[in-house]
């Protein structure tokens, strides 16, 4: 499954400041061989576009463009598919405006 | 680890939670507010519509150093089908009155401010600081936090949540639920910049005069949501919102729905030329009434967004937020200046003033509307708007047909789409609903 690209996300984000905690990511996937509808549902809900499939067809995150708006813990936390918290105090996004 | 104990410990320096430890420092309580975000507003998104006279409650003197974009002069609501838009629109000059009611803001900006008149009336603040989870004794009381950066607790009598609308911590010491996908919505929103006067040409204003724009229709792809579109004085927030239960059956993405809202006939003319720079995604609840938890609980109180304490139907949040910061402080006060302790029998005083402010009786009045709206996505998002806009574009072209044929034409295409029984339903529920 392909996300559509006539939006490039990554341009918005471009424009967004971030202070990456490198190495500590704030959300995580559980470990799994046939992603769940739900995780499959995030590709297209988060509006980052932080999940993505890798060739063995897992879906995988990157948290770098993660703006914290929760929207993938509201889908994925309950069936366990992932792992949410926040970014320690002072990491993630930096919103200018807001 | 602090050695101190608190009288009140704040998670969360939002609307909410500065309203509370802004109140309560002013009656000179020992307060912490701890904020995870490198200042306050960092992590926060809004349209952004500020009312004055909730904040006016707090600062009365606002007006006078406050970072306000424009008051607004104008309201604008759109119902839109792909290429047009049928608008309600109501400018008045009685709004440009000293004492402006409503102001666009910059939510980053104002917060800031907010956060600093928090620090003047003595409260201590703690940025770059994530409370992790609550501390809580043997038998459940909350007696304190504990955050990401020291180690050991922070304990304090009371803890006032107001931590915005993911409540993360309520919802793992299990005094609330997470919230569920039908009961929030996912918005996302860009921050256009174009000159001053390209604004005030495109939006018919002068000075300082603002406006904002509404929208609903087919712009959300039958799903239930709206867009906005708010005049500031050198940029334009523009963005759009639905229910994440939506986004999640229908597959559609929220950053392809901003771009189709922004390349709509009737919104590209307003943002052509600008230089886009902010993205930003946020939460809003939208579960009403019936969705407000547990308020208050022995050695705690939750305010604001984190109560689902938001008004989706006329977009009110942040004055809800402000309102019940406030009245959770001013309770807390009373049990605290009575020398009475913070449980929950005592605290139970913060819910009964709530239930005599506009928070609560606001709330109330609408608490059918996000079923109706939720379980009728398709018509109200969808059909009618359609309906609505063929109608007037019949009614307004002139082709020699004449009108009790358009007339009729039109009446069929609603009975058509929607049945007799079906039209007189949804007008009912609706009335019943906004009663
Ligand atoms: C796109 C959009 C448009 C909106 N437009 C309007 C509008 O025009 N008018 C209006 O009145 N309302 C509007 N709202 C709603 C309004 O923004 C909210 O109702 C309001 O911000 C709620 O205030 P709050 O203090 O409860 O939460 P927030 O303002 O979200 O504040 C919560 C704070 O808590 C902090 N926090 C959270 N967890 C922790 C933790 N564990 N440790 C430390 N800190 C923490 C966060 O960083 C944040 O600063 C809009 C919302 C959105 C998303
Ligand atoms: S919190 Fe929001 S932006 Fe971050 S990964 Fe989840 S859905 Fe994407």
């Amino acid at each position: 499954m392909k996300v559509e690209r006539s939006v490039r996300v990554e341009d918005k984000l471009f424009c967004n400041r971030y202070l990456v905690d490198a190495g500590r990511p704030h959300i995580k996937v559980r470990a799994h061989t046939r992603p769940s509808p739900q995780l499959l549902a995030l590709l297209r809900a988060c509006p980052a576009r932080c999940y993505d499939v890798n060739d063995k067809g897992q879906v995988e995150i990157t948290v770098d463009g993660c703006m914290e708006c929760g929207t993938c813990r509201v889908i994925g936390e309950p069936t366990g598919d992932i792992e949410w918290s926040y970014p320690r105090g002072g990491y993630g996004v930096l919103f200018k405006f807001g | 680890m602090i050695e101190e104990r608190f009288d009140a410990i704040v998670v969360g320096a939002g609307m909410a939670g500065n309203a509370a430890a802004l109140t309560m420092a002013k009656k000179g309580m020992k307060v912490l507010q701890l904020e995870r975000g490198e200042y306050a507003g960092s992590k926060n998104v809004q349209g952004a519509i500020l009312y004055a006279d909730m904040l006016e409650k707090l600062i009365p003197e606002f007006r006078e150093d406050a970072p306000l974009e424009r008051h607004l002069v104008e309201q604008r609501f759109w119902i839109m089908d792909d290429r047009s838009h049928v608008g309600l629109h109501y400018r008045s000059e009685d709004f440009n009155e000293e004492r402006a009611n409503r102001y666009t803001i910059i939510r980053a900006q104002f917060d800031r401010w907010f956060s600093s008149k928090v620090r003047a009336a003595g409260a201590t603040v703690l940025c770059e600081t994530t409370v992790t989870d609550l501390a809580q004794d043997a038998y459940g009381r909350v007696i304190g936090v504990r955050t990401d950066r020291q180690d050991g607790e922070i304990h304090a009598d009371v803890v006032v949540l107001a931590e915005g609308v993911n409540g993360l911590l309520g919802a793992r010491a299990r005094l609330r639920e997470r919230p569920k996908p039908n009961k929030v919505a996912l918005a996302v929103k860009e921050m256009h910049f174009l000159p001053r006067e390209t604004i005030e040409a495109r939006f018919n204003l002068s000075g300082d005069e603002g406006v904002v724009i509404e929208a609903a229709g087919t712009i959300s792809g039958g799903m239930t949501g709206m867009g906005f579109i708010y005049a500031n004085k050198e940029c334009i927030s523009v963005g759009i919102g639905c229910l994440v239960a939506d986004f999640q059956r229908t597959g559609r993405t929220p950053y392809e729905l901003l771009d189709r809202f922004k390349r709509h006939p009737s919104v590209a003319p307003l943002i052509e030329g600008s230089e886009v720079k902010e993205y930003a995604a946020h939460l809003i609840p939208e579960g009403g009434y019936r969705a407000i938890p547990q308020l208050y609980g022995d050695g705690w109180v939750v305010a604001g967004d984190a109560a689902q304490l938001n008004n989706a139907i006329h977009r009110e949040g942040s004055n809800l937020a402000m309102t019940s910061g406030r009245i959770a402080a001013e309770a807390i006060f009373q049990v605290k200046s009575r020398r009475l302790a913070m449980t929950k029998e005592n605290l139970a005083l913060y819910k009964r003033m709530l239930d005599r402010s506009f928070v609560l009786k606001d709330m109330k009045k609408y608490k059918d509307m996000p079923r109706l709206m939720h379980t009728n996505s398709q018509n109200f998002f969808m059909t009618y708007p359609q309906l609505v806009s063929k109608a007037m574009q019949t009614y307004l072209r002139v082709d020699g047909t004449p009108k009790s044929e358009k007339q009729k034409a039109t009446l069929k295409s609603f009975v058509n789409a929607r049945s007799w029984i079906g039209l007189f339903g949804d007008v009912f529920r609706f009335a019943r609903a906004w009663r």
